[in-house]
């Protein structure tokens, strides 16, 4: 007989509240990782943006425009290798739960400054080609059971009206981390109708997204974009495309932090729960560890006892919520839209996490009852009645 | 025979609040090896306490304990926990073995603290089990036992490390007459046949009377 087969009998003595402590960690350990992955998803679009990117919007908000004309002047900046534009469309695809980012670009530069969308060379030619065409991602393709050659309607809102575009491209994401739930179409051809239907919002871009040679020169190219715009109409705010990305999570940080917050509440229950365990069953033991001592077991045996049984109980907790967090995220990942989550998956690091949390419970469950039962004399535990 | 236990003007009390409670009042004891010694007393006498200080599980207040040419009162609880392993033999009322294991796992329990190999415990641990006549039942667990099989559960476990002393505080206790008059008959045996020193508190004078000699407490004194 081995120690570990006692720190085993001992684990499972109390069958069902074993079971119910090890169903309560599992609970937790899942809750604590889906909590954590979807922090993590939060922040994927981060690790998306490239470091050699400027977005320059406008200086008092996103939401309003900048002139076409700026263009030029941005390209003929100092260490600026090519500028592209994008304008937020949004509208309504079938219905309005539909949600997958709509952009007007400009075709001839959008694919330079982001290579991460994988385009055939026949499949660009075309979509530069025709002025009613568009580009989507392979994640809606797939999602609408969308091929080339079909045709999208958007409902127009931000720009009314019946919008028909012909599927003339489908891109491959580079990255795990590239959002493939993108839809892109010409710039020109929702602005030559705002000539026509609106005039004063004709040649107006959203943002410029601009390439630079030399990722160290970020600051002193944005600084110069800016200048040239400055006491215009339009100023500008230039920033790298991380900073820009941030201050949007950063619009949603309280949210985030109130699910970190949470996710290490729950690990706070879980030693709650495994502590509660281990006491009771260090208080019904006192006897028996009294026993062991007269025996000749010492401190340091009794510790191994206390210590193993508490990491058996976590490492079960942990091993049966680790087993079913995996299911749970890809089922998740596969019910919400792309849309909104491009990357939704278990990251090692959120595993690493959980897993340390667990056997941290682990030690720190069995502290008190460690201590209780080294301070018990044997007298006393003999006294005790459990 | 050689004198084997010294207890030297021992006295001992606990506190309870800030109230001093003595329980044993300079007791002076000799034990030689192979007696077989029986301590008698009303409750609260100060028989149990003399026999854990005997035992090493308690520490006196005053005096010394001196174990086969060793002052077990100085030392501290790991060379107690130590000592005790290698020579002493616990029998207790309510046989206080470990649920979880069969038989054979609560005598061989003693035996992880030794060097001893899986092969060497096993045999130890079949000769002390067949010594208490529970060679069949060595795979069985407490709650599937009598209460005087328990016993001899604990008796096998008591002796199962070759103890130089055994000490058994009420060890027909808790027992029908026949488990009872079982349980004495192997102390005896053990006393008689395998040369073990045994101590044992009782308040049964039939109990006392396996024994070869008999001390009375009364409020703490030796009367």
């Amino acid at each position: 007989m081995k120690v570990l087969k006692i720190i085993f009998k001992n684990a499972f003595r109390h069958k069902l509240r074993t079971l119910l402590t090890i169903v309560g960690i599992a609970i937790a350990v899942i809750a604590f990782n889906m909590l954590q992955t979807v922090v993590t998803a939060w922040y994927y679009g981060l690790e998306a943006s490239s470091n050699n990117r400027l977005i320059t919007r406008q200086a008092v908000s996103f939401i309003f425009p900048l002139p076409y004309a700026y263009k030029d002047k941005i390209a003929n900046v100092e260490g600026v290798e090519n500028v592209t534009f994008s304008t937020w469309f949004q509208g309504v695809y079938i219905d309005k739960d539909q949600f997958f980012t709509r952009v007007a670009i400009e075709p001839e530069t959008f694919f330079d400054v982001y290579p991460e969308f994988l385009l055939s060379k026949e499949e660009h030619e075309t979509f530069l080609k025709e002025r009613n065409s568009c580009v989507i991602g392979r994640d809606i393709a797939k999602q609408y059971n969308l091929k080339i050659g079909d045709i999208m309607t958007i409902d127009g809102d931000i720009y009314p009206g019946r919008w028909d575009f012909i599927v003339r491209g489908i891109y491959q994401p580079k990255f795990e981390s590239t959002d493939a739930m993108q839809m892109f179409f010409h710039w020109q051809y929702v602005n030559e109708r705002m000539i026509v239907e609106a005039p004063p919002r004709a040649n107006e871009v959203g943002w410029y997204s601009v390439k630079i040679k030399d990722p160290d020169k970020a600051a002193v190219i944005s600084n110069k974009i800016d200048k040239l715009f400055a006491n215009s109409n339009a100023e500008t705010k230039t920033e790298t495309e991380r900073a820009f990305v941030q201050n949007f999570i950063s619009a949603s940080s309280a949210i985030i932090t109130s699910m970190n917050v949470m996710s290490f509440i729950i690990v706070g229950i879980i030693m709650l729960v495994l502590g509660n365990t281990m006491i009771m069953s260090a208080r019904e033991r006192t006897r028996e560890y009294a026993v062991l001592k007269t025996l000749g077991f010492s401190g340091k045996h009794l510790i191994g006892l206390i210590l193993g049984e508490s990491f058996v109980i976590s490492a079960f907790g942990a091993g049966l919520g680790l087993f079913l967090t995996i299911p749970i995220v890809e089922g998740f990942a596969q019910a919400i839209p792309k849309s909104y989550f491009p990357v939704f998956k278990l990251e090692d690091i959120t595993l690493i996490l959980s897993i340390s949390s667990a056997f941290i419970v682990g030690l720190l469950a069995s502290i008190f009852p460690i201590q209780r039962a080294l301070t018990t004399k044997i007298v006393d535990g003999f006294r005790h009645i459990g | 025979m050689s004198e084997l236990i010294k207890v030297q003007n021992v006295s001992k009390s606990y506190w309870r609040d800030s109230f001093e409670v003595p329980v044993l009042n300079n007791i002076s004891i000799d034990v030689n090896t192979g007696d077989f010694l029986a301590l008698m007393g009303p409750s609260g006498s100060g028989k149990t306490t003399l026999l854990n200080l005997i035992a090493g599980i308690d520490r006196p207040s005053k005096g010394n304990i001196i174990i086969n040419n060793n002052d077990i009162s100085k030392y501290n609880e790991s060379e107690l926990a130590k000592w005790r392993s290698h020579n002493i033999g616990f029998i207790f009322q309510f046989y206080n073995l470990i649920p979880v294991l069969t038989a054979y796992e609560n005598v061989e329990l003693p035996l992880l603290l030794t060097k001893l190999s899986k092969a060497e415990r096993k045999k130890h641990v079949e000769f002390a089990l067949k010594l208490v006549n529970l060679g069949d039942r060595m795979y069985h667990y407490p709650k599937q036992l009598s209460g005087g099989q328990e016993q001899r559960v604990a008796i096998a476990r008591a002796i199962v490390t070759d103890p130089l002393i055994i000490v058994a505080d009420e060890p027909t206790g808790d027992l029908d007459k026949h488990s009872a008059q079982e349980v004495l008959k192997l102390l005896e045996q053990l006393n008689q046949e395998h040369k073990k020193t045994i101590i044992m508190v009782t308040h049964d004078s039939n109990a006392a009377s396996q024994a070869h000699f008999t001390r009375h407490l009364d409020k703490g004194d030796l009367v």
